[in-house]
């Protein structure tokens, strides 16, 4: 990150200029961005950290570090130790490639409190609530916004924010700039990056991240929506005949008894974790071709430049043009082996051959990887949990997020290699065109992670 | 899914090929008495394999009858060396590129004198393509041979017959490669495949007879049924899994990125590429070098996660190195899984993905590392691109059961790893260069392990590993290299009637002296190096030019005089007391091997002085403690057995 990125960019990207304020669009679907963001950052959230990423056994640690504390940051560590912490409610999740921004709104802010709020507090209120573009990078989630929610016996909306990792100092210098640091608060952070930019966050702007385990704020989350429900609906759900659209069905899935379960959270690279109970769990194993490797050979091989480019793209293509199926090589299913024709026997293997490699369109490409990709994180999934004897296993992450084709992929691809025995469950917040609703709800898989760092931020904070 | 595919390749240059003339003395040995043939055609190579029988000299001991003869007053030999012919059976196999096959059938053509056989085996995705071509040019139908059958029945046979055929590949260390010593229980094991894609087989018997966790997923239908390949219990496997990223990923991923066609360039490419560029670290994410996940900054978090947020060119070998280190990671961490589950610690790695290549044995081994904390061994083999064609083979011959005898490598007629190697001449290998062999003979009794050792496995009867020990490999090499001029001479001597002799005697100096010299350069290119493995392949080399044994005159005249000295020995150690007798034994043991060890300075003593004889090599003997001396443990032990 250059010397050059915290200077003039920030105005364009995060300056309170009237000029960029946007009407804000009505909450609810109708107001959503239709519109494909051109820039190469909506992947997925990295701090699922991949392959060559074996940390068995390793068990978290309670989160919540202060490291290097000065005496002003101390302070406001203070300050947490009353009942309720002081806004501004910021959390932070800092991936690899997307930086996830949640900031709760107190509606029920009194008269006096009005005349106590510092002016630099309300100008961030100001801002952030009624823009839903922040530069040319930041995007407010108005879909997403949650309204009317109590949180700490405060009422108020949820608001949630995402911008480039790259981005990342020009955002530190606007906390300088707005004198973040005279604001009694803790910045609660996860991800990747709360440890690559904590630095940073104290050298330039005087701030005090509050580190979480990304872990820990991951399981927490998923188990608190799931337990809370979603628009008073299931929070998980599974496919009935996920390999036929026409038949397929979302199946709403009772996770009331969650134990044993495998996680499997898909963002840049793949985490599995084992989860044995809320605060018992291993990270099993990881694989670094995740939605990294998807959105990253999509750009090298299509030229794309976003990932919703790439999934639409995938979406129209055939990859059987591009891969050798089991029929290509035995003329139909290799019974001795139990595999049936369709099976893909060498993703990208037809690609060996001049003739057809110039007979492929970029959509079969498309279509090709993200078939590669999400085979082998069931595959991997599948070997996992029969290794640690359990039979539901729970996929999240950013790469699910508008991604039908990957979850029909993987709910089938479990169900087929387990002969049933296997279950995938997906979360509701992964995003889902909900044909049966007649109606695109599209729920951000942001929203998890939001979720968990304001909870963890909320957590964390009542603990002292 | 093992070796199919490859369809890209067999289409260039086909013009120009045909006209190469082959060297038929170095490649198709024996060809003329040759009886069986099988092939095996993978996406680049073919493997051809067949049997020979070879008529050879053998030095033959037969005893007299010394009942009525006083033997010290005798003054004839203990024992009568008759050299007679023999004929002995010989696999041959032979890999060249698919771009040869023409040339390579029209050369057997010409030369195939007469043979029985009707049938050729055949296996390998290109089995099919070339069924008809062979069928016209050698009129010999064509038998189609499962895939997977054939490399188990290679595996097996290999891992059996051929010492140190399986080895580890350690980048960096020393030595790179690492042999296991012939294991009894090689059954069951893991072998992962990595053709175009990758199947993970289990071999052996007792391949489904599982226990704890595996049963339980037997019986729950979680593991596909299990298939009975053969009669024969080692020969039984059971595919366990697979998966779609292999080499045929590689190399149509790699195509696509690269525009490079050729599947060797692109493991060029990789070999120089660096992945950091392209994929995305830890450290990338967490900054610095970040433990708290418990996780090294160096890891790769994202494959290609680089190539998604900049918008930067990449350069061609950074994303060779980077789908390479992709498809290598993903595949060890299967492979390290599918283990786990089936409770194994070995895997072996086959398919042209692999080939003996460097970078991929490396990668793959990192992985496999990587991922199974140490606890599972990757390894390889040095016979690995000839499984199918052995066991295609095989199944030709099941009426001939070769599995009932033993089978030896011969060192002067095989070419030793990497003969071939693209690390080593990366770009445009000489066409005559690109054929490689590999020899077994037949012995006529099945080997065993001696029945005394109380553990055959762990028995290493070479006391030093030359490929280890540079510094012993160098003083062994010229050690041999300057006796090779006495052993010419020796052997000429030994045949005083043959007329050819001095010149036969001429070509095994210089078959054997490139021998010492490719071994100069690749220690590991016949499994560990070992003064045993030097005088073997010094005995291949006499063989193969028809000196059966230069030193059996020697060695008749040394044991007439022993056993006259034999009886007068004996009624000393009598003599002696019981604790006497015991170092008395010892020194004789440790003086007889003076002279057995055959080392240059005992050799130079001999010529200077003819009388020095086992009193005078006793005496020579250095006063205790020796060099390694446990001789009072071994006083106090045999005490305790005899009380």
């Amino acid at each position: 990150m250059g010397a050059g990125r915290l200077g003039a960019p920030m105005e364009r990207h995060w300056g309170v200029s009237a000029s960029s304020v946007r009407e804000p669009a009505p909450g609810g679907p109708d107001g959503r961005r239709r519109e494909p963001l051109r820039r190469r950052a909506n992947s997925a959230s990295a701090s699922a950290v991949g392959a060559s990423a074996s940390a068995e056994g390793v068990r978290r640690d309670r989160p919540g570090s202060y490291s290097g504390a000065t005496s002003a940051s101390r302070q406001r560590v203070e300050s947490l130790r009353k009942k309720r912490p002081l806004f501004p409610w910021f959390g932070l999740d800092i991936g690899g490639t997307l930086v996830k921004l949640v900031y709760f709104e107190p509606k029920d802010i009194t008269a006096e409190e009005e005349e106590e709020e510092v002016e630099s507090l309300k100008s961030i209120r100001k801002y952030l609530t009624s823009n839903v573009a922040y530069g040319s990078t930041g995007i407010r989630d108005v879909h997403l916004e949650l309204k009317d929610l109590t949180l700490c016996g405060r009422k108020g909306n949820l608001h949630f924010i995402r911008f480039p990792t790259h981005d990342m100092p020009a955002f530190i210098q606007m906390g300088r700039d707005k004198n973040f640091s005279s604001l009694h608060t803790v910045f609660c952070a996860t991800g990747g990056g709360a440890y690559k930019f904590e630095q940073d966050f104290l050298t330039i702007g005087d701030l005090q991240l509050c580190k979480l385990d990304e872990l820990d704020c991951l399981i927490k989350g998923i188990l608190y929506i799931d337990s809370v429900g979603f628009n008073g609906r299931s929070q998980c759900y599974y496919f009935e005949n996920p390999a036929d659209s026409e038949k397929c069905q979302k199946l709403p899935f009772d996770l009331r008894n969650p134990y044993p379960l495998l996680l499997v959270n898909i963002g840049s690279g793949v985490s599995i974790l084992a989860v044995y109970s809320k605060d018992n769990y291993k990270r099993v194993t990881g694989t670094s071709l995740g939605g990294g490797t998807f959105f990253g050979l999509c750009c090298l091989l299509t030229g794309c430049t976003t990932f919703e480019e790439a999934l639409e793209m995938a979406s129209r293509g055939d990859s059987t043009k591009v891969d050798k199926l089991v029929r290509d090589i035995y003329g139909g299913d290799y019974e001795r082996f139990g595999l049936p024709g369709w099976a893909v026997a060498s993703s990208f293997g037809n690609m060996m051959s001049k003739e057809k490699r110039e007979a492929v369109s970029k959509e079969d490409l498309a279509r090709a990887t993200l078939i590669t990709i999400t085979n082998n994180i069931g595959s991997i999934a599948r070997m996992c949990a029969l290794n640690e004897n359990i039979n539901q296993v729970v996929f999240v992450g950013n790469f699910l997020r508008i991604n039908t084709i990957a979850m029909r992929l993987l709910a089938y691809a479990l169900d087929y290699w387990s002969k049933g025995q296997l279950k995938a469950l997906f979360s509701e917040h992964e995003g889902w065109c909900d044909r049966m609703y007649g109606r695109d709800i599209n729920m951000s898989a942001t929203l998890i992670r939001f979720f968990r760092v304001i909870l963890e931020l909320l957590e964390h904070s009542l603990s002292y | 899914m093992a070796e199919c595919g490859a369809s890209g390749s067999g289409s260039s240059g086909d013009s120009l090929d045909k006209s190469i003339t082959l060297p038929p003395d170095e490649i198709f040995r024996n060809l003329e008495n040759a009886k069986r043939f099988a092939i095996d055609i993978g996406g680049s190579l073919t493997k051809l394999a067949y049997y020979s029988t070879v008529q050879h000299k053998v030095a033959r001991v037969r005893s007299f009858d010394h009942s009525d003869k006083d033997t010290e007053q005798d003054h004839e030999p203990p024992y009568e060396i008759s050299v007679q012919e023999e004929v002995t059976a010989r696999l041959h196999f032979v890999k060249f590129e698919n771009t040869y096959i023409e040339a390579c059938l029209d050369f057997i053509k010409d030369h195939l004198v007469n043979t029985e056989t009707k049938v050729i085996q055949a296996t390998g995705g290109g089995a099919y393509k070339f069924k008809d071509l062979i069928e016209e040019k050698l009129q010999l139908k064509v038998d189609k041979e499962d895939v997977m059958t054939c490399l188990i029945k290679g595996c097996n046979f290999v891992l059996k017959n051929i010492p140190h055929e399986a080895f580890m590949y350690q980048k960096g260390s020393n030595p790179e490669f690492r042999f296991q010593t012939n294991h009894p229980s090689v059954f069951p094991y893991l072998l992962v495949s990595i053709g175009s894609g990758v199947s993970i087989v289990k071999v052996g018997p007792g391949s489904w007879e599982t226990t704890g966790l595996c049963s339980a997923l037997l019986s729950t239908g979680c593991m596909s049924e299990p298939c009975q390949a053969q009669v024969e219990t080692e020969d039984r496997f059971e595919w366990i899994g697979g998966s779609s990223i292999g080499g045929g990923t590689f190399w149509g991923l790699g195509a696509l990125l690269t525009k490079t066609k050729k599947f060797d360039e692109l493991l060029h490419l990789a070999s120089r590429g660096q992945h950091t560029n392209v994929d995305m670290l830890v450290q990338d994410i967490y900054g610095g070098a970040h433990q708290t996940l418990g996780l090294s900054g160096n890891l790769i978090a994202s494959s290609f996660g680089k190539s998604a947020t900049a918008d930067t060119e990449f350069s061609k070998e950074d994303m060779a190195k980077s789908l390479l280190h992709m498809i290598s990671n993903d595949i060890g961490q299967l492979a390290c899984l599918y283990a786990r589950l089936h409770c194994l610690d070995r895997v072996y790695f086959g398919g042209f993905f692999i080939r003996g290549h460097p970078v991929t044995m490396r990668t793959i081994t990192y992985s496999i590392n990587f991922f199974s904390k140490g606890e599972v061994q990757a390894l390889f083999l040095r016979h690995e691109g000839y499984l199918g064609a052995i066991g295609a083979f095989l199944k030709g011959a099941e009426q001939d059961n070769p599995n009932q005898y033993s089978w030896e490598e011969n060192y002067a007629g095989s070419s030793g790893l990497m003969s071939s190697s693209p690390e080593l001449c990366p770009t445009q290998r000489p066409r005559s260069g690109t054929f490689d062999l590999l020899e077994m003979d037949r012995l006529e009794r099945p080997l065993v392990n001696l029945p005394l050792l109380l553990d055959p496995s762990s028995y290493v009867p070479d006391t030093v590993d030359l490929t280890d020990d540079a510094l012993a490999r160098k003083y062994w090499l010229t050690c041999f290299e300057e006796a090779l001029d006495g052993v010419v001479k020796r052997a000429v001597a030994s045949q005083p009637g043959s007329v050819d002799a001095a010149e036969r005697a001429e070509k095994f100096r210089q078959k054997y002296w490139n021998k010492l010299q490719t071994l100069r350069q690749q220690p590991f290119a016949y499994g560990t190096l070992t003064v045993r493995s030097l005088l073997d392949t010094r005995e291949h080399c006499l063989n193969e030019f028809n000196f059966p044994d230069p030193y059996s005159k020697v060695k008749q005249k040394d044991n007439g005089v022993a056993l006259k000295c034999f009886q007068r020995v004996i009624h000393s150690l009598d003599a002696l007391g019981w604790e006497e007798r015991q170092l008395a034994l010892v020194k004789g043991l440790l003086a007889g091997n003076v002279f057995d060890w055959g080392a240059k300075a005992v050799s130079d003593v001999l010529e200077s002085d003819p009388q020095f004889g086992f009193e005078e090599a006793k005496r020579k003997l250095q006063e205790r403690p020796w060099l390694v001396d446990s001789y009072s443990k071994w006083l106090q032990r045999l005490k305790i057995t005899v009380e």
